[in-house]
């Protein structure tokens, strides 16, 4: 997902305060900042919340790459509104990673640095149109699978960030679909790019719930904490299911000649991706990984000037304020 | 690593006429970047008509240890509640 | 009025300046120094892009030819552009990107508020709604251009660096022509030049606080709201622009 293979923290600590605790999570009890936490709770949700928001703002980047070539003004409004959106959310997810007492200039050193990941779904290209429309279908409906229950997570301000991005999130699957099912009726360059979208999406967008379970070793301590909410395979499963007529209603195909419903599980059977690719992409050798970091890198850089003026600047005028003041009692 | 923008807390009050509501925060230089940068972060689906922002550090807050004291006692005094108060249907709304 | 070519020239103008300029500020997606700042941007280019869509709707409806908004946008060559010279020019860095802005918003916000007593109403209408934003847009430009000319000599050398690339190409809006003087005298709109006064007014008192000096220069660049002589930058914004509606003639998106 927006977080894959996190990996939770020991934890050491005194376990009654330990029981305690997960009393509280059992209990459906919110945590919030100042509470006592264990060591391993709070560096497990930096990491989980901090990869989540750069997920956002790098995601910004793939579909970024289309907005000022929207082929009409209200295409251009739709997109770019949207990409705002994931600025928006990266910014909401980056506050409530602050108040686990980790700043955002300090989480954005480690996404540039390395030291922390984004989802391997925006190491992906964006190559024609059609790709904002699987973007938003695939990649953000798979998003919404782990999100919707994220609203539910024990800690109090993630929570409520997964609440409002939840809100603000609700248009742009549709806003994917939309876009597909209006080429899907038009020409046959217009259809042609659709499927070939298709192509290029599907595995990646199942890629984005992670390894399998069986070999994630890092999901069970997360789900007793409720930081995870369910398995990455569920989940897969849930998306594959709810995908597969959505794809047939467009005309598209599924790059997978072994998709088909079983009766007997009452779910669609599906290939796996190819894991070693994944974790390829995870390892920086994905097809857009160096250019995605630098883009990020850029902005940073281009921007350090305007963020020291414009404190700069705050700090002059209060320090004039403040003399004005003394002229005055004077 | 240079200095950081200060944190805000955003409050804001929506369409009618209720209390102003805590819903998120942003990094600002200074009060009135944060009361802008509010209005376009927070209110980009007409949620709002009011904007308070207080610099996170400003805020007081109490403590969770004390929730005991300083929440439970008020628990009991159901009789700051209308429901507490048994009026018959004949009298109408009240 | 149908087929009024000065109106339809006139209508063309407003909406172009606001689609070449939204269109310059969405090139800042994802990009912006800060994420609050980028979402603002983004808000600006939003606000223009909508204003765009009505002006050129009402532009394709006077002009009769059985062409939309989309049409008008999308399918125009360089020198059917009406857009004045310095909202096309490469936004450069945020400064030079802010500092257009404002001299764009100075001009823009008493210009609407004029045009909300036009005799034609759909210019009123339109107006009406942009001044509203117009009026915000200049507050947080206005803001921005006094903390980067005031900030650190690092921000106010590229202040002034701005300031000498883009001062050349401010006096094109408020320089009168021939369909000028056929929208005053119809009442659709007051000159440009008329914005004169209040403009300074907002350039002199922003200046002042963002310790800018204001250029004794008068030199001021022409041909983009006639369409004479747009810069080479319009072309390539076009390219990119245009590559869909271009590439598949015919197709809806």
């Amino acid at each position: 997902m927006y977080a894959q293979m996190i990996k939770s923290e020991a934890t050491q600590e005194d376990t009654e305060k330990l029981a305690a605790f997960q009393a509280r999570i059992d209990a459906g009890q919110k945590i919030e900042p100042k509470d006592w936490m264990p060591e391993g709770y709070r560096k497990t949700l930096i990491r989980q919340i901090g990869q989540h928001a750069h997920s956002e703002i790098v995601g910004q980047l793939p579909e970024g790459n289309w907005i000022t070539r929207a082929p009409s003004l209200e295409r251009k409004a739709n997109l770019l509104a949207k990409v705002q959106d994931e600025a928006g959310h990266g910014l909401y997810l980056y506050c409530a990673a602050e108040t686990l007492g980790v700043s955002r200039d300090e989480l954005t050193e480690m996404l540039l640095d390395g030291r922390m990941k984004y989802s391997s779904i925006f190491n992906y290209p964006t190559l024609t149109w059609a790709d904002m429309g699987a973007v938003g279908w695939l990649v953000d409906g798979a998003a919404i699978m782990n999100q919707v229950p994220l609203q539910r997570t024990s800690y109090g301000p993630y929570a409520r960030a997964m609440v409002r991005i939840c809100k603000e999130e609700s248009f742009h699957q549709r806003q994917g679909y939309h876009l597909l099912m209006h080429m899907m009726k038009g020409t046959k360059e217009q259809r042609r790019m659709c499927q070939d979208a298709m192509n290029r999406m599907w595995y990646p967008a199942l890629m984005m719930f992670g390894p399998s379970d069986k070999d994630s070793v890092h999901s069970e301590q997360s789900m007793r904490w409720k930081i995870k909410m369910n398995t990455n395979d569920e989940l897969r499963q849930k998306f594959v299911d709810e995908t597969v007529p959505q794809a047939k209603y467009l005309g598209l195909e599924i790059p997978d000649e072994n998709l088909r419903w079983n009766d007997e599980r009452g779910h669609y059977d599906f290939s796996e991706p190819d894991w070693s690719e994944f974790f390829d992409v995870i390892k920086g050798n994905g097809p857009c990984n160096v250019d995605r970091i630098a883009a990020r890198q850029k902005a940073w850089d281009d921007g350090a000037w305007v963020r020291e003026a414009m404190l700069a600047h705050a700090d002059k005028k209060a320090a004039r304020r403040a003399a004005g003041e003394l002229k005055n009692v004077a | 690593m240079s200095r950081e923008w200060p944190l805000w807390e955003v409050f804001i009050r929506g369409q009618h006429g209720m209390s102003h509501r805590h819903v998120g925060s942003l990094h600002a230089p200074d009060s009135e970047r944060a009361i802008k940068n509010a209005r376009d972060v927070y209110t980009r689906r007409n949620e709002g008509v009011s904007i308070w922002v207080v610099e996170a550090k400003h805020i007081a807050a109490s403590s969770p240890s004390e929730k005991g004291p300083m929440f439970e006692p008020s628990r009991d005094k159901v009789y700051r509640h209308p429901t507490f108060y048994d009026i018959p249907d004949e009298v109408g709304k009240m | 009025m149908s087929s009024d070519p000065h109106l339809v020239e006139f209508f063309l103008r407003q909406g172009d300046n606001a689609l070449v300029l939204g269109h310059r500020l969405s090139e800042w997606c994802g990009m912006g120094p800060a994420l609050e700042e980028d979402i603002a941007l983004t808000n600006t280019a939003l606000d223009l892009i909508g204003q765009s869509k009505l002006w050129l709707a009402h532009a394709a409806e006077i002009e009769g030819a059985d062409r939309s908004a989309d049409d008008l946008a999308f399918l125009r060559d360089a020198y059917d552009f009406r857009n004045v010279l310095l909202l096309e020019v490469p936004n450069a860095d945020y400064g030079r990107t802010m500092l257009r802005e404002f001299f764009f918003d100075a001009f823009q916000l008493p210009w609407l508020k004029a045009l909300t007593d036009s005799t034609d109403d759909r210019v009123a209408e339109v107006a009406a709604k942009s001044a509203k934003e117009a009026a915000y847009h200049l507050e947080r430009s206005a803001e921005t251009v006094i903390a980067l000319g005031d900030g650190t000599d690092e921000s106010h050398a590229k202040m002034m660096a701005a300031l000498d690339y883009l001062w050349p190409y401010v006096g094109e809006m408020m320089v009168d022509d021939d369909v000028d003087h056929a929208m005053a005298e119809a009442g659709v709109a007051p000159l440009p030049s008329a914005m004169r006064p209040a403009w300074d007014d907002t350039v002199n008192a922003t200046f002042r606080e963002a310790q800018l000096p204001r250029p004794d220069t008068k030199f001021a660049h022409a041909g983009g709201r006639n369409g004479f002589r747009h810069t080479e930058h319009l072309g390539h914004m076009l390219a990119q622009m245009q590559v869909l509606q271009r590439s598949h003639p015919g197709a809806t998106w």
